[in-house]
């Protein structure tokens, strides 16, 4: 199965909220060997989930 | 008690925070003075499972968090007005072509968990999820911030899965865009 960009974002939000299946994952590993803006975009969506947990829980000094 | 009415004011002066935090959430500012207020009143009662704690912010979020999460699972009780549940989400489509390319390829970050040690960085994420629509936001941060499961934010929110799943990758992708126009690709 060969994803589309729109796809493979999705697919990767996905694997945020539920597992994912053996397929899929297959298909995000594909996609992510051939495109260096997906790969940015899955980084970053998990990067935006690590900042929301840490909302509020940090303290800055002032 | 002396030091009762500086643990007082010392709550009172977090307030503006702690409502800015429920409002982030709730979406709703009654709701959200509720529970702050429900958090205060907690916290006072609380004072002396407080001492000696480190900080009184960090103990006193902890309370609203539970407040809050309260609120949504009261909320959820009550049926959602017919024009909220219509309201949608901005579209992603933009983003990618008809064949579902990238129309500008999103752009390297570096390495962007350096922000997270920056007030500023919170501040800009703040902003971004404001602007999101105020379902979409509530589901998100059910899901990201509160750690539901979505099957219980599809039931909170009387939405199907498949929705659940579409507003929440709505969500990500439009913050993403955010927070790439006002903070990282500065």
């Amino acid at each position: 199965m060969l994803l589309s960009c729109k796809e493979t974002t999705r697919l990767v939000s996905l694997g945020l909220d539920r597992e994912l299946a053996f397929g899929e994952r297959v298909a995000l590993r594909v996609h992510f060997a051939i495109c260096l803006g997906c790969r940015r975009a899955g980084r970053q969506m998990h990067f935006l989930r690590r900042a929301v947990r840490e909302l509020s829980g940090r303290e800055f000094p002032g | 008690m002396a030091t009762s009415d500086e643990f007082r004011k010392q709550l009172e002066a977090l307030r503006p925070y702690l409502l800015r935090y429920a409002s982030l959430q709730l979406r709703d500012a009654a709701a959200a003075e509720d529970a702050v207020q429900e958090a205060l009143v907690a916290a006072l009662a609380g004072e002396a499972s407080f001492a000696g704690r480190a900080n009184l912010r960090t103990w006193l979020t902890g309370i609203l968090k539970h407040k809050i999460v309260d609120a949504i699972r009261r909320q959820a009780r009550e049926p959602v007005a017919s024009a909220e549940a219509d309201e949608e989400v901005g579209d992603v489509d933009e983003v990618f072509t008809e064949r579902g390319h990238w129309t500008e390829r999103p752009a390297a970050w570096g390495n962007p968990d350096g922000a997270l040690e920056q007030s500023q960085f919170f501040r800009a994420l703040e902003m971004c999820l404001e602007r999101l629509p105020s379902r979409t936001a509530r589901a998100f941060m059910m899901r990201e911030h509160l750690g539901f499961e979505t099957g219980e934010i599809c039931k909170e929110l009387s939405i199907t899965p498949t929705h659940c799943w579409v507003m929440l990758y709505r969500a990500r992708m439009t913050l993403r865009e955010c927070l790439q126009q006002t903070w990282f690709g500065k």
